[in-house]
């Protein structure tokens, strides 16, 4: 009977365990930030940190390297995240799956610092801007390792033309010392059918599979690896030579490369036919628990000097007007990193994609990477 | 009299105590796969989750809507048949070579001092001690093209050129050797160490070899210690998804690959869902043969 009892008492008392795990968590402020990998100085002395300095909220920071993550996460819901930052091209069709909730702009006490004709701009995607606030922005280039890319051309690498990597007898000779893409089919599919000429958000199947595809096919065989964000490390280590990649992690790896003084040059180029570019937004997920926090957070990062400071860190343009003049003059006038109106001009965004073709565009993907 | 009826619903301490395997079964094995099964026949929609529910109930009728579309795609498309047999090649390539390399490591366990047989299956056990991703990612420190053994056998003048290991089959293969041993050295393990000496004393003094012992006694006689390692090396190397992804190429297709596809870049959630389903088929055919073949070995003993 004792016995019996006392493995009640042990049940009960294990139970009690786990019930009272979460609730232990109470009485502290907490924040759960989910954003992209090498977006902010994560270390002491960054954002983050002087943010739970001021605010006494305890922030857990992680990171992920693809919208499609990200996405699957929202989803699922009670994703457990209080501020996330998916991209322009996907945060449309999240916005109507209902994963959002709307901004509080009263506790948004430096939304006035935004960039007004960026907030412009993203109404395509959020209209009235009710969902979202921009964070970064970029372009999609191309990254290349000075030297050698120059030996491979006998001294005059056309890097300022996609004709370098779409041209299969010029990736031929990108092979020996490492050519590489992102792993992202709407980024390089885009990419592809804009240099052929094609719209880069095309809706037809046969766009994809049968121009878009052959061209990419020739080049293949010419291709490291697939991966968004391995090439940081790599061209600034002389892994590789040249990669189609985002412009502040090609930046970020040119930092890097000066840091180690091992005599690898990294370079950015926004070749002359165009390239992508495309915006991060930060967002409250629908069903976040510390609403108020993450408010705390969103407002933080819109104080001209904070999102200045993660510019100077990161290499990325921000969406805040007010923080350009606490941005460095070598970024600021980087033409890499603020492109010149000519430049500008011949930028495409990325669209959001219906089901059908998002289906054909990872199909197409996939038989680009396995041949099946 | 209440506290007394309260106690007779209350199970007793011993159906509680067998109760938990199968409530465990219940809630990590039968529930999961009747979600995962009942999303394989919805359609995708733009929603949180997004599919449809299968189930809607409306003017006094229930309704039931079945997309079986998701199991049709699936071999519509020669991807997904390419993707499942290349799994079960890879899976079968590597269940062969850890089986090459573990079964001596086991027969010298269990043939060594019985003093330090405890210590050497302590030395097999121990690397899981460090986290299953970073023994992964050490790999891709070694086998890199500027990695420990490209730049060891350059330095023996070997080789002139770095050799190309990484982000192949072969690493791949590498990866999962070496991630399941332990799987299949413990399982030979307990098995040969079982195995009664007399026996090969009897085939020696019989004039047999001990190549012709090995062949003919031992390994008849660890039949059920390889089949069991096999089975836990094979199993959950056909969906391994890390271990392709981290050292494989990018032409390294395996299901677990399509899976993440379909569920991550198609949002597509009832044809990743079916994709599952058929690869829980799949294994559950070797499965039902293991156990087939245990019950046997136990009847027989």
């Amino acid at each position: 009977m004792i016995m019996k009892r006392s493995f009640y008492a042990l049940l009960a008392a294990t139970v009690a365990m786990f019930l009272c795990a979460a609730p232990a968590a109470i009485g502290k402020e907490v924040l759960h930030v989910y954003n992209w990998s090498d977006y902010m100085d994560e270390g002491p002395g960054g954002p983050v940190s002087v943010f739970e300095k001021q605010t006494k909220i305890d922030v857990t920071y992680d990171v992920f390297d693809s919208n499609e993550v990200l996405e699957a996460k929202l989803l699922a819901g009670k994703s457990g995240y209080d501020v996330v930052f998916p991209s322009t091209n996907f945060i449309g069709r999240q916005i109507n799956a209902g994963v959002f909730q709307k901004l509080d702009r009263s506790k948004l006490k430096n939304y006035k610092h935004l960039d007004k004709n960026i907030l412009r701009v993203l109404e395509a995607v959020d209209p009235g801007n009710k969902y979202s606030i921009p964070y970064m922005w970029g372009t999609t280039g191309l990254g290349y390792n000075v030297k050698k890319v120059q030996a491979a051309f006998g001294g005059n690498a056309p890097v300022d033309s996609w004709d370098m990597i779409f041209k299969p007898e010029n990736a031929a000779k990108l092979k020996e010392c490492g050519l590489v893409m992102l792993d992202d089919p709407s980024e390089i599919l885009s990419l592809t059918l804009h240099y052929l000429g094609l719209d880069p958000n095309s809706l037809d199947a046969k766009d994809y599979k049968e121009k878009a595809l052959p061209l990419l096919n020739s080049i293949r065989p010419y291709i490291k690896y697939f991966h968004s964000s391995q090439y940081i490390n790599d061209l600034a280590n002389g892994d590789i030579c040249a990669v189609i990649g985002w412009s502040g992690d090609i930046l970020q790896s040119r930092d890097r490369a000066d840091e180690a003084g091992a005599g690898v040059e990294v370079a950015y180029s926004i070749p002359k036919e165009g390239a992508g570019t495309w915006f991060d937004m930060i967002a409250i997920p629908s069903d976040a628990d510390n609403v108020d926090n993450a408010h705390k957070f969103l407002d933080f990062l819109m104080v001209p000097e904070v999102i200045a400071g993660i510019t100077n860190y990161v290499s990325y343009p921000n969406g805040n007007a007010d923080a350009f003049p606490f941005i460095d003059k070598e970024i600021r006038e980087d033409k890499a990193i603020y492109p010149s109106e000519e430049t500008m001009k011949g930028l495409f965004t990325m669209k959001n994609m219906p089901p059908k073709v998002s289906r054909v565009r990872t199909r197409v993907w996939t038989q680009l990477k396995t041949g099946q | 009299m209440v506290k007394l009826k309260w106690k007779k619903l209350l199970p007793s301490g011993r159906t509680t105590v067998i109760g938990i395997p199968f409530v465990w079964l219940l809630l990590f094995l039968v529930f999961p796969f009747a979600i995962v099964f009942k999303i394989s026949f919805a359609e995708m929609a733009i929603a949180r989750p997004p599919f449809t529910e299968l189930f809607s109930f409306a003017e006094e009728k229930l309704s039931v809507m079945l997309n079986v579309g998701n199991y049709l795609f699936l071999f519509k498309d020669k991807l997904y048949v390419y993707a499942y047999l290349s799994s079960l090649k890879m899976a079968a390539g590597a269940t062969f070579l850890a089986l090459l390399v573990g079964y001596p490591i086991a027969y010298g366990i269990a043939r060594a001092h019985p003093g330090i047989r405890n210590l050497l299956l302590l030395g097999i056990v121990l690397p899981s001690w460090t986290p299953f991703l970073l023994r992964i990612y050490a790999w891709i420190g070694i086998l890199k093209t500027n990695g420990l053994v490209n730049n060891l056998l350059m330095k023996l003048g070997l080789i002139d050129t770095p050799l190309h290991m990484l982000h192949t089959d072969f690493a791949v293969f590498v990866g999962i050797v070496y991630a399941y041993l332990p799987f299949m050295v413990l399982p030979l393990y307990t098995n040969l160490v079982k195995l009664d000496e007399s026996y090969l004393e009897a085939a020696a003094d019989l004039g047999a070899k001990p190549w012709k012992t090995f062949i003919f006694v031992t390994l008849p006689l660890s039949k059920g210690g390889i089949i069991a390692g096999s089975m836990l090396v094979f199993i959950p190397a056909v969906g391994e998804f890390v271990i392709p992804a981290l050292l494989g190429g990018p032409d390294t297709l395996m299901i677990g690959k399509v899976l993440w596809d379909e569920f991550f870049s198609n949002r597509d959630w009832p044809v990743a869902s079916a994709v599952a389903i058929v690869m829980l088929l799949l294994l559950i055919i070797p499965m039902m043969w293991f156990h087939k073949h245990q019950t046997q070995e136990m009847e027989t003993v």
